[in-house]
């Protein structure tokens, strides 16, 4: 079987902008000459539960959803969404997550509490596990809300699209008037490593 | 030029390639996007309907006045519009026309899981089923063909992983050429009377047989010799999970899922070993395989239920697993209203009222989730206000009482009306509640005719609910701000305890309207520490910009506090505080 696919995921919470990252990093691919494939759902999860997006690319994509654990790349909005995604990765595979928590229902009205330590288990099980404050350093490169693109950044350097198909994506995806602030917060992500 | 679709984006641009010159749909996931973007293409008159039977009508017009139309729909719409469609089948068309049916495997977004195929062996019309965006296009465009070849509607199959899906498409130009749409009287083929159908019936027959024939040598149809032991008929997506799966092995692929190729298939089955039918839901084509005296393996192996994926595929063939990395039990992350959502505080007052509610499809259906609890029947769109009248002609008089139907302003306007009629024409005691957040929310925002506007953005007439209401002879009809709990509740006690029919209507826009006339967001509130006791009492609504923070002592104690990025200034945990203790930050 030809191997040369790449397998995202791209999880966190309805509402967290999952979706035009995953836009942002087809578009990528395409340029770089791949086939290319996504699928996730909507509807239901975009009232703040739980979202996945499956992106593919590579010489020839069939499935568009990523086969149950052979993930290459698990890349996180939310902290326990990401925890709750490690069975979709392949073992070895990779994990660039943000150190953001948002809690669920049961947690907001006191039931349950947000577990602790997730980071240190995930990076038990995934050596490679990036954490990275992205609205930390969103805010650096001039607005939190590029945290998004800050996590793009840091997934890039671990995917074999050259730099400049991310800026042609970036050009396309996002809207003029936040486009340089969204190109600082990518490199941001690109260099924390 | 070569772009990025999701199947849906395909699909409208399939229908523009095609000249189409009408589309008309009900919203509906995951069928939706597909009207949002016709949109796009000034030579296609876009429009909302307010149900899918209405949809179909207007498309079967535009089909009869000589053009081509697009008509939209997830699976269960095309319950609602079955009965043009089986008519449809036997008078034909003018202009092509093409049904999309959108299914739901695996229910990410539906109340069932049923297989539209199952329509159209049923309704005895043509359907095709791609599997990615290039042939969703491509499909497209081939199925308004057939239609005007075949003088039949055509059916186009979707699912939410092909809706959904996105991937690499090649654009194309449209069509030019096709005929002006004028008028042309032809009744013997378009009034249905017994006497013409008699005639049209073995047309119909006919050109089921005349398809399968040419499906044999249709390019949609596509025989794939690799490894002879193993020969898979797929189509649809599955087609995609079997490439992935496995590989080499021989693949029947079907673009027409209805009328199947029997020639093909008895030519495949013939050069393979072992045959097996690979489909989700339904053993459609297996059953029809297996009629025509072929041995095959289908449901044996593959479930009836849900929605087909690589590692469910590799288990039916027992194929290796990659091992799995241990996921630990993590509190759940299910949907909810938004903060300041104003279904929010008629959910609570009928939880505190303890009313049955029968309920409807809408963002309102979560009002069932804990804290809020209070959604007792969910079964189909506009079904909230008949069930209340029957559980009316059974329950104890003072049972009655404590019946409330709950529907949302879209959901009344697409099949709740007939309802309301019956409720009022046989006085059935039950209270309806008609959500009116001037817009269809769950879906994504549609306008509908109550909203003022079009889906082309046009203003238009927006239709008055109470004196629609009032037109239908309902005597008790009241008003409410929902943002206002003691309103709320008074309110609808009152009408609970009268002895027949009665409507309130919540007059509050959803959050999200994106006019900037519509939601104006109040001053965010916060949380007084030193006055909140703890109480828990404003948790109860469930709001998520509330937080409880523990005390972290370890003991039960804590206190509230407001996100205030999350909240919208609705009031309504405010008027909950018996302690003072949450107010606006001015």
């Amino acid at each position: 079987m030809s191997r040369q696919i790449t397998n995202i995921l791209l999880v966190g919470v309805g509402g967290q902008g999952i979706l035009l990252a995953s836009e942002i990093l087809s578009e990528a691919a395409m340029l770089a000459g791949f086939d290319v494939k996504k699928s996730e759902i909507h509807g239901m999860s975009q009232r703040g539960g739980s979202v996945v997006s499956h992106v593919r690319y590579g010489t020839e994509i069939n499935s568009p959803i990523v086969p149950e654990g052979e993930g290459d790349i698990l890349f996180g909005f939310e902290l326990m969404e990401t925890a709750r995604s490690l069975s979709l990765l392949k073992p070895g595979g990779s994990v660039v997550a943000n150190d953001l928590q948002i809690s669920p229902p049961s947690v907001l009205m006191g039931q349950e509490l947000y577990p602790e330590g997730l980071a240190a288990r995930i990076k038990a099980q995934f050596s490679d596990f990036l954490l990275v404050d992205g609205q930390k350093l969103a805010t650096t490169a001039g607005n939190a809300k590029a945290a998004n693109t800050v996590l793009l950044g840091a997934v890039s350097k671990r995917l074999n699209i050259p730099e400049e198909f991310w800026m042609k994506a970036l050009e396309k995806m996002v809207p003029a008037r936040a486009l340089e602030i969204n190109k600082r917060a990518f490199q941001m992500g690109r260099e924390f490593q | 030029m070569k772009t990025i679709l999701s199947g849906n984006e395909a699909i409208a641009r399939g229908a523009y390639e095609a000249g189409c010159l009408v589309a008309c749909a009900y919203p509906g996931t995951p069928s939706t996007e597909i009207l949002q973007n016709t949109l796009q293409y000034k030579e296609i008159n876009s429009s909302w309907a307010p149900n899918e039977k209405v949809a179909l009508e207007v498309a079967i017009g535009a089909s009869f006045g000589g053009g081509r139309a697009l008509c939209t729909m997830k699976h269960v719409g095309v319950n609602v519009a079955a009965d043009p469609l089986f008519t449809l089948a036997y008078t034909g068309v003018r202009g092509g026309l093409v049904l999309v049916a959108a299914d739901d495997p695996e229910m990410h977004s539906s109340q069932n899981e049923q297989d539209s195929r199952n329509y159209a062996r049923f309704a005895k019309v043509p359907m095709l089923e791609p599997s990615d965006s290039q042939e969703c296009k491509e499909f497209t465009r081939l199925a308004f063909e057939l239609s005007e070849q075949y003088d039949a509607p055509v059916m186009l199959r979707s699912s939410t992983r092909i809706s959904h899906g996105k991937s690499v498409v090649e654009l194309g130009e449209r069509v030019t050429g096709l005929p002006v749409p004028k008028l042309e009287k032809n009744p013997a083929k378009l009034v249905m009377l017994p006497g013409n159908a008699r005639v049209r019936h073995p047309l119909v027959e006919q050109k089921l047989v005349d398809l399968s024939k040419a499906a044999a040598t249709m390019p949609i149809n596509r025989l794939e010799l690799r490894d002879k032991t193993i020969g898979i008929i797929t189509a649809g997506i599955c087609y995609q999970y079997v490439r992935e799966v496995l590989p080499n092995a021989s693949t029947l692929k079907l673009g027409m899922v209805h009328p199947l190729p029997h020639d093909l298939i008895r030519e495949f089955a013939a050069k393979v070993d072992t045959l097996y039918v690979i489909e989700e839901l339904d053993p459609f084509i297996e059953d029809q395989v297996k009629a025509m005296g072929i041995p095959a393996i289908g449901k044996e192996i593959i479930s009836l239920c849900g929605e087909l994926t690589p590692g469910r595929l590799r288990a039916a063939f027992k194929l290796p697993q990659p091992s799995e990395s241990s996921v630990e039990k993590l509190p759940g992350r299910p949907p909810n209203m938004c903060p300041g959502c104003p279904h929010r505080g008629v959910f609570y007052t009928l939880n505190q009222l303890k009313a049955y509610v029968t309920g409807d499809i809408g963002c309102y259906t979560l009002g069932f989730m804990p804290p809020l609890s209070a959604m007792d029947t969910c079964v189909c769109m506009g079904a909230s206000i008949g069930m209340a009248t029957g559980v009316t002609k059974v329950v104890s008089d003072e049972e009655k009482k404590k019946v409330v139907a709950v529907i949302g302003d879209s959901t009344f306007l697409h099949t709740g009306l007939n309802g309301l009629m019956d409720m009022v024409y046989n006085n059935a005691p039950a209270t309806v509640i008609i959500l009116d957040n001037s817009i269809t929310a769950m879906t994504g925002r549609q306008d509908n005719p109550a909203s003022g506007f079009t889906l082309m953005d046009d203003p238009t007439h927006a239709i008055n609910i109470p004196l629609l209401c009032k037109a239908l002879g309902v005597k008790n009809i009241r008003v409410i701000n929902p943002l206002d709990l003691e309103e709320t509740r008074r309110v609808i006690a009152e009408e609970m305890e009268r002895p027949e029919p009665s409507v309130i209507i919540t007059n509050k826009p959803c959050v999200l309207i994106k006019r900037d006339d519509v939601f104006q967001k109040g001053p965010v509130y916060a949380v007084d520490a030193y006055k909140c006791t703890g109480c828990r009492a404003c948790l109860k609504i469930g709001c998520p910009a509330i937080e409880w923070l523990p005390a972290g002592d370890g003991s039960k104690k804590g206190k509230a506090n407001i996100d205030p990025l999350l909240c919208t200034g609705c009031d309504v945990c405010r008027q909950l505080c018996k302690f003072d203790a949450i107010g606006s930050v001015k």
